[in-house]
């Protein structure tokens, strides 16, 4: 590709922009400045003790902890799961490929519900778990297993239709040069899907960050152990102190959005430096 | 790039299988296929097994009695409604901004990214509380809703809105990475030939991000069937009138009416893979349209 | 504005399918949870009795919900007649947000609060480990499953009891915090909402006591396992008042205040009471409770004003942010 001013004879990005700049000013930076002015009601210093609580702070530490894990986790797992639903067939793939989204079907609650069912000490698992001293339910390995269980869609299917896409002919070139199987998926293979991927991953850590329905079944939420923000925001609105729980709210989005701008750099980065 | 790619890897992964170029050793396989089986019994059968074993655990008639019910009869259809609007506007909403993000280079494309993807982010009941805090009665327009008579919140409005916010990603973050996968060789080939930018777009574009746009739109429904928290804020919880199918769940399970919760559960689940039903039959259907299109020629 | 009309039509039609669009007047309630079944009896009554005296067909919609969130909803706008609750804070909020008369309180006997439960514990079958009242749960050893104070009114009601019974033993604030203290570090999880707590000590088998509401303690008996459980009651416990009241800018709005105050009236009839004793709530009429003595222990009850000088303070002092109950759920 001849980079320059070239890709501007396609039509239509005007009109493309601007209706997605004129949506997204609608329906997501509106209502979001509403967050923002609500915590604004309060002074810098009711803000700044609410949003540096010791028990807020742990609590970060445990959302975007365990929601960066489970985006990790989802990365390498759902990059094989869309590997093999691509490449290979087996008895079964349509059933597997099928139920890849039933995360986002279920509502969380169910989920959460489900979850505990299986991993609490008399669960299905958690029976065969709990003697070799694997704790899952009320701990924060169970806020894991439930942040991956919702985040999984996202890294499969936003890889699988670019590795269906994906040319073989590279991959033939790479093999026909004398590349072994090991070293053609490092160098061609993963580099093209580098960007989906991390685009899988981005979308997988934000869904994590905001989770609250499937996790507060499973977490156990006790105080600075496995207590998360969204649960925090939800005990201030029970107080009904609207400015306390947009203060939190509002640092949870700085973050997140700092974390997407910085995944997002690096995915275009990477695709930019592929089209050279 | 390849032109239009309407082959399916389901009918089609043996044309990597067969290529030695593009085949793994048989232990590679067989162990990517055990680690992503045992991945899938984990995280994803299990808990389905779960929740229709709980649905079932009294009977058929029970199940069936749950579903038929008035409110949950009720909740099923503003449910499907409420997807039926919301996933539309997200379409649009996608398609535009992917051909934007992936077909041109602007500054600030690292911003309007991280802009689409940050609804994901909000924690669903704060983005219920955004909507209460600008159309409650004591929000910014809740003096003017009220004057007029009109209702956002605690009505369809609301229950659409909410919906629209938290499954905003979905489409447009879908097609970005394929768009950009595939470059804009077809398209600027097109330019070329003097098709116009709706042309281009019908018949080029859209036939090579077919299979992406109906993923996206499959997940956004899923998403937009299943959502709790946002919708929760903003519902008002009136029995067969804003209850939409979650709300009603989580409503029957907090009456310890298990059965039936995880009954209208199951049925969430199972218009998610309806919805993947029929996307094998349009599959189908393309590859009988392509292969009739190859005898032809 | 044009897109108003279809979807009117479309709440039309789904108002035609529930059957309620025959109705002359229409009453929204909008309640805490699980008292589906017991509004269920109730509005059919009511209905029933208002056609025979009036002549007016009249519906009523139910909302159910956790008690605070609905009060949030009510206050921004959601168009209930009447709230009916299970804590007072829930209605100050509203008067507070002026949709409710200041006096709410005022308006219906006994504080507006036509029924009240009360705080029990929930065992298994054969009491094994034979805890008999508050004491017990402090014991080491003892695994004691609470709903969360921080997001039910169940919780707030579980912790108010425990620290009301020190009280009344001759303690004094130190003491019952010391108590209190105890009791939660007996508390292996702490659940978000809902009925979290009910599904870990029913479903999941953690702990051996869940301390709940009376009427709760019942249902999740006759639901969950019949022979699983077996009900306790404490020597002493709170008096937990479910207070109701009439949204004025609702009624006064919609023309609804008769229908909306003899709805709530009704609750305290005789008919209503009944009602209200066959669902496991305390009814307030003596002859009513007199009736179903069988089924409600007499323990002796303290209120929150009693011992807490009201809910607000109550409110301020144990569940603020940085509160009692905070400084005691981080330091057990």
């Amino acid at each position: 590709m001849r980079p320059g001013k070239r890709h501007r004879v396609l039509p239509g990005f005007p009109l493309a922009l601007g209706y997605t700049l004129f949506y997204l000013a609608l329906i997501v930076l509106i209502p979001l400045s509403a967050v923002f002015l609500k915590s604004a009601t309060l002074n810098w210093e009711q803000f700044w003790s609410t949003v540096s609580a010791p028990r807020v702070v742990a609590s970060y530490r445990v959302t975007f902890g365990t929601a960066l894990l489970a985006a990790a986790i989802n990365g390498v797992f759902g990059l094989i799961f869309a590997w093999v639903l691509v490449r290979y067939s087996f008895p079964g793939k349509r059933v597997v490929d099928a139920l890849v989204d039933l995360p986002f079907a279920l509502p969380t609650a169910v989920a959460g519900i489900a979850l505990t069912a299986i991993y609490a000490g008399n669960g299905w698992l958690g029976q065969w778990l709990e003697p070799l001293g694997v704790k899952v339910a009320f701990t924060p390995l169970g806020i894991l297993i439930a942040l991956t269980f919702i985040g999984l869609p996202f890294v499969v299917r936003t890889v699988q239709p670019v590795l269906e896409d994906l040319d073989t002919e590279l991959e033939e070139a790479a093999v026909s040069l004398g590349a072994d199987r090991w070293q053609t998926f490092r160098h061609i293979v993963l580099p093209a899907l580098l960007p989906a991927l991390l685009t899988g991953f981005a979308l997988a850590f934000a869904r994590a960050v905001g989770e609250y329905g499937s996790v507060i079944f499973i977490a156990g939420n006790v105080p600075m152990v496995s207590e998360i923000t969204p649960l925090l925001i939800i005990s201030k609105l029970e107080q009904f102190d609207y400015a306390g729980a947009t203060a939190i709210a509002v640092v949870m989005l700085v973050v997140s959005f700092v974390l997407l701008f910085l995944i997002n750099g690096l995915q275009i980065w990477t695709n930019r430096s592929r089209e050279r | 790039m390849s032109g239009a790619v309407v082959s399916h890897w389901v009918v089609h992964s043996h044309r990597f299988e067969t290529n030695a170029a593009t085949r793994e050793p048989a232990w590679v396989k067989r162990l990517l296929i055990a680690i992503a089986l045992a991945f899938f019994a984990l995280f994803l059968l299990l808990p389905l097994a779960t929740v229709f074993a709980e649905a079932l655990r009294r009977g058929w008639v029970v199940y069936f009695a749950a579903l038929t019910e008035p409110d949950a009869r009720s909740a099923i259809k503003l449910t499907l409604l409420v997807a039926a609007i919301a996933v539309p506007l997200n379409l649009v909403f996608g398609v535009a901004a992917a051909w934007a993000v992936a077909k041109f280079n602007f500054r600030g494309k690292q911003l309007l990214t991280t802009l689409i993807d940050l609804p994901f982010s909000v924690s669903p009941v704060v983005a219920g509380l955004m909507y209460v805090l600008l159309f409650g009665s004591q929000g910014w327009f809740g003096a003017w809703l009220l004057q007029n008579d009109f209702k956002i919140i605690f009505a369809m409005p609301g229950l659409v809105l909410a919906t629209v916010f938290v499954t905003v990603p979905f489409i447009a973050r879908e097609l970005i990475p394929l768009m950009e996968a595939q470059g804009r060789e077809d398209e600027e080939a097109a330019v070329v030939l003097g098709a116009s930018g709706w042309q281009i777009f019908w018949h080029v574009t859209l036939p090579n991000i077919k299979w992406g746009l109906l993923y996206g739109v499959i997940l956004c429904n899923a998403r937009a069937m299943g959502e709790f928290g946002a919708v929760s804020v903003v519902s008002g919880h009136i029995r067969g009138r804003t209850n939409t199918m979650p709300l009603y769940v989580e409503i029957l399970y907090n009456e310890y009416n298990f059965a039936a919760a995880f009954a209208v559960a199951s049925l969430l689940a199972l218009l998610a893979l309806l919805t993947l039903v029929v996307k094998s039959v349009v599959e189908w259907r393309g590859q009988q349209q392509l292969s009739a299109d190859q005898e032809a020629t | 504005m044009k897109f108003a009309v279809p979807i009117r039509a479309l709440l039309g039609v789904a108002a035609l399918w529930a059957g309620i669009a025959q109705a002359d007047v229409t009453l929204l309630n909008v309640a805490y949870d699980v008292t589906r079944e017991f509004y269920k009896d109730i509005n059919a009554a009511f209905i029933e009795r208002w056609q025979k005296t009036t002549g007016e067909r009249i519906a009523i919609e139910q909302s159910h919900g956790g008690s605070s969130k609905q009060a949030m909803s009510v206050a921004s706008g959601l168009e209930a007649d009447v709230v009916t609750m299970n804590q007072a804070t829930d209605i100050d909020l509203l008067a507070r947000s002026g949709v409710v008369a200041q006096d709410w309180r005022k308006r219906f006997p006994y504080d507006s609060a036509p029924y009240t439960s009360t705080t029990v514990f929930l065992v298994r079958k054969g009491n094994p480990k034979n805890i008999r009242d508050w004491d017990d749960l402090t014991k080491p050893g003892i695994a004691v499953i609470v709903p969360n104070p921080k997001v039910t009114g169940n919780g707030r009601y579980t912790y108010l009891a425990a620290w009301g019974y020190a009280i009344k033993k001759g303690g004094d604030e130190a003491a019952a915090r010391d108590f209190v203290t105890r009791l939660f570090r007996n508390v292996p999880v702490r659940d978000g909402g809902g009925r979290g707590a009910t599904t870990t000590f029913t479903q999941r088998g953690m702990g051996d006591v869940l301390v709940t509401f009376e009427n709760e303690a019942v249902l999740i008996e006759r639901e969950l396992g019949t022979g699983q459980f077996d009900v306790v009651y404490p020597s002493i416990s709170v008096r937990a008042e479910a207070p109701v009241a009439v949204v004025d800018k609702v009624v006064d709005k919609k023309g609804t205040r008769k229908q909306a105050q003899a709805y709530l009236e009704f609750l305290y009839s005789p008919e209503g009471q009944e009602i209200v004793a066959r669902h496991f709530y305390r009814p307030r009429l003596d002859a009513v409770m007199q009736r179903h003595a069988g089924q409600f222990k007499p323990i002796q009850l303290f209120t929150i004003d009693e011992v807490f000088g009201g809910w607000a303070k109550a409110q301020q002092a144990h569940f603020a942010d940085g509160g009692m109950l905070d400084q005691i759920m981080v330091n057990r």
